[in-house]
């Protein structure tokens, strides 16, 4: 297999391509190459992203890869039969799994992946391939400059930060830039908690030296020698990912001492979180990284002036970090010339819930929910009509049909009481009962909340119970009018925002889905008949 | 609360481990959620007989060890079964059948959520969100994620994964 001439063949090893066999393809593949007595190439790239279409295997050719997909273990030999390997002959090209030149393809064409631009190219552990595209420029032309000009360059770009709050991260990191102190922190926010999201884990997965390129930057750019990646502990290999790519950036001098020979130092280290969804949340965040039980503190200071053990510290997530280095590589005016109004730049978007083609697009601000829904994601899974997206994961609103034609867009998303968050989109067919999904946003709420404050904490299981009653139809008026009150002292009264935008989903369900919420059992209800059909059926 | 702790005592063997385990990260800035992980990832679970050496060597009491343990929902104060299965209970895999999934597994295996089957093959825990949402439902056995799950897929994982030590 050390053959430089042998053919490369690509099978994806990021964990959702994985979820749907891709390491028994790999294997599969090189065993029938073995046997026949072909010389192959095996690559485990990241994904592509169109994980619908998963284990999805590309061959290189002169004119680049062309894609088959998906492949299953027992595709294998009818691929080889038809010369798969040779991709563009008469035979190879008949084959049904045969896609094509995979730059081609639409989906990818109709995308502007920018943070995204190695993701599924490149063999993600391979600093080699990294540097091969483009890799460390962004650093490059960093170390030229001062932490000051790096900022600037950050903040003229237009980003803001992708873990949903949506701040100028420019101006945050001149917060720690202008805040004295020996010792200065880089925290990255990979806890992603919400549901309908994974782009987080496809970056560290899929393209990790772009997050340790991009907190390299971030820390020369505000003095800071020390980095820790807070990483969920549902996602065990984007851990072993990270550090063996740590220790690879570690041997190549990109980190450590004298940063590519300047005077710079940084260190990276990543630290496991443990299951709980409000250590998301930046300063439970960092007292659970300081050893201690996630409980949200109260801000200010805030954590860019007093975070990490009462450091000035940057906390950023995953995305925002990511696309730093193709900021700096590119230039501040590069980035901001895509997107609408105040949202610079591109959203990675992540397709997720009852959709045909889910998956990861990379887009400027400004395509409608309706482009993703029935553009890139086809539809449904199940060919029913979709009835509401939630957008934003679980602290964000449900949004109607009447709704899909909204810019994503954080201005226009804040316009109809919806959030963008950290761009996960969530699809439902007709058989959603969105009285159901109003209760679960409480459950998860009393589940998970940190127990600091008392509308969040008492006010969530209130939630629960009322629903139930509503559901009932237990004093229906008097416990519709309850839910209600009880949101609003949530949404004013809460400490952070899971308590405090929880009340998202349960009234946006309430609000453009009230007929759910009429009591079961009276005949009146057309909606949840449907749905027993759309069960039944 | 701690003389709710002392109930359990620890074979010398394990006591030893935990101890190189406390020697090796107790340095560390932050160090009491790695040392946590460390255990537990080393004997299965973290004993409260642990949290008075731990408690020690941190300089911290033993209710703040016992407060921490339990904040988070990853930590288990008791042996789990060889194998864990943690099903997706969020939006996107509710969205795509994971109720009626989560039902079927819970009636196969005869337990509930935090229960572990009667030949401590498998230990079943609600997740929320894997990351795996493209292509829901989807679960995890041990460290492996799995998408587009049925019940025969998971009846065929499950019995796999009692073959299995
Ligand atoms: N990605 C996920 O998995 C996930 C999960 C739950 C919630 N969220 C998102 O989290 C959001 C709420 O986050 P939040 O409570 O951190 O929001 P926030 O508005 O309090 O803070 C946003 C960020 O800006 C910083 N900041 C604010 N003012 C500043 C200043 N003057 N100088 C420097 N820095 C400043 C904060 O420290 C923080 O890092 C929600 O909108 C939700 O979308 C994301
Ligand atoms: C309950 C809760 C959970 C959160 N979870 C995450 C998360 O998993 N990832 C993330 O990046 N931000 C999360 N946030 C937002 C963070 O508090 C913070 O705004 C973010 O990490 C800042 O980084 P950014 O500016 O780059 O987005 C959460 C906030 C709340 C209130
Ligand atoms: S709103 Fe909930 S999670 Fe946030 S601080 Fe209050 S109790 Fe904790
Ligand atoms: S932790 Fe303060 S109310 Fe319980
Ligand atoms: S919601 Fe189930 S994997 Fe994300």
């Amino acid at each position: 297999m050390g053959n430089v001439n042998a053919i490369k063949v690509y099978v994806p090893r990021d964990s959702s391509a994985l979820s749907l066999g891709a390491d028994r393809t790999a294997k599969a593949i090189a065993a029938e190459a073995e046997k026949r007595g072909i010389d192959i190439q095996l690559v485990r790239n990241g994904s592509r992203g169109l994980f619908w279409l998963e284990p999805f295997v590309e061959v290189a050719t002169e004119k680049g890869r062309v894609a088959y997909a998906p492949v299953q273990p027992n595709d294998v030999p009818a691929l080889f039969d038809a010369d798969f390997l040779n991709a563009h002959s008469e035979k190879a090209v008949a084959h049904p799994l045969n896609l094509g030149l995979t730059e081609e393809l639409t989906w990818l064409k109709n995308q502007q992946r920018l943070t995204f631009a190695r993701v599924g190219i490149t063999d993600p552990v391979s600093l080699e391939d990294y540097l091969a595209h483009d890799g460390y420029k962004g650093l490059a032309n960093a170390l030229k400059l001062t932490g000051a000009d790096i900022v600037k360059t950050v903040t003229d770009s237009g980003l803001r930060g992708r873990g949903g709050a949506a701040f100028p991260t420019g101006i945050k990191w001149k917060t720690v830039l202008d805040t004295k102190s020996e010792q200065k922190y880089i925290v990255c926010n990979a806890d992603e908690g919400d549901s309908g999201t994974y782009s987080d884990r496809m970056i560290m997965e899929d393209d990790p030296f772009v997050l340790i390129e991009g907190m390299t930057i971030a820390g020369i750019a505000v003095g800071a020698t020390q980095g820790y990646i807070y990483l969920r502990s549902e996602y065990p290999h984007a851990l072993k990912i990270l550090n063996e790519a740590i220790d690879k950036a570690k041997g190549a001098g990109y980190l450590g001492e004298n940063i590519c020979g300047s005077q710079h130092a940084f260190n990276l280290e990543v630290r496991r979180a443990a299951g709980a969804y409000v250590c998301g949340e930046e300063t439970s965040l960092l007292e659970s990284l300081e050893g201690k039980r996630g409980l949200v503190r109260f801000k200010p200071p805030l954590p860019a002036i007093e975070g990490l053990f009462g450091k000035p510290t940057v906390v950023n997530n995953v995305i925002s970090l990511a696309t730093i280095p193709i900021i700096l590589d590119k230039g501040a005016q590069f980035y901001a010339d895509y997107g609408m109004g105040r949202s610079r730049g591109t959203l990675p978007i992540q397709l997720a819930g009852n959709i045909k083609h889910g998956g990861l697009v990379e887009l400027a601000f400004g395509a409608t929910l309706r482009d993703l829904l029935y553009g890139f994601g086809g539809g449904s899974a199940t060919g029913r009509p979709i009835r509401a997206v939630q957008v934003g994961g679980p602290l964000g609103a449900f949004l109607p049909e009447s709704q899909f034609d909204t810019p994503l867009d954080y201005e226009e998303f804040g316009k109809i009481w919806a959030v963008l968050g950290h761009g996960g989109i969530v699809a439902f067919d007709d058989s959603v009962d969105m009285a159901k999904m109003a209760r679960y946003a409480f459950e998860f709420c009393a589940i998970e909340s940190c127990g600091k404050c008392t509308p969040c904490r008492i006010g969530s299981v209130r939630g629960v119970e009322v629903i139930d009653k509503i559901i009932a139809g237990t004093e229906y008026n008097k416990n519709m009018q309850l839910v209600r009150d009880l949101s609003d002292t949530m949404l004013n009264g809460s400490l952070c925002a899971l308590g405090g935008m929880t009340p998202y989903p349960v009234l946006s369900a309430l609000n453009h889905f009230a007929e759910d919420f009429s009591p079961r059992g009276s005949g009146l209800n057309n909606q949840l008949q449907n749905q027993e059909k759309a069960k039944a059926a | 609360m701690a003389n709710v702790l002392s109930t359990e005592t620890l074979d010398a063997e394990v006591l030893d481990k935990v101890q190189a385990l406390i020697a090796q990260h107790k340095d560390m800035p932050g160090a009491l959620l790695p040392l946590l992980h460390s255990i537990q990832d080393g004997i299965g679970y973290v004993p409260e007989a642990c949290y008075l050496p731990i408690s020690k060597a941190l300089a911290l009491s033993v209710a703040e060890v016992h407060g921490v343990v339990t904040f988070y929902h990853h930590f288990r104060s008791h042996p789990a079964g060889r194998h864990i299965l943690q099903i997706c209970r969020a939006e996107s895999c509710q969205a795509m059948g994971s109720e009626k999934l989560e039902a079927n597994i819970k009636s196969s295996l005869g337990i509930d959520y935090h229960q572990t089957t009667a030949d401590g093959a498998i230990t079943l825990e609600p997740v929320y969100c894997l990351g795996n949402c493209a292509c829901s439902p989807a679960l995890m056995m041990d460290d492996e994620v799995y998408g587009r799950m049925n019940s025969q897929k998971v009846a065929e994982l499950i019995s796999d994964a009692r073959a299995t030590s």
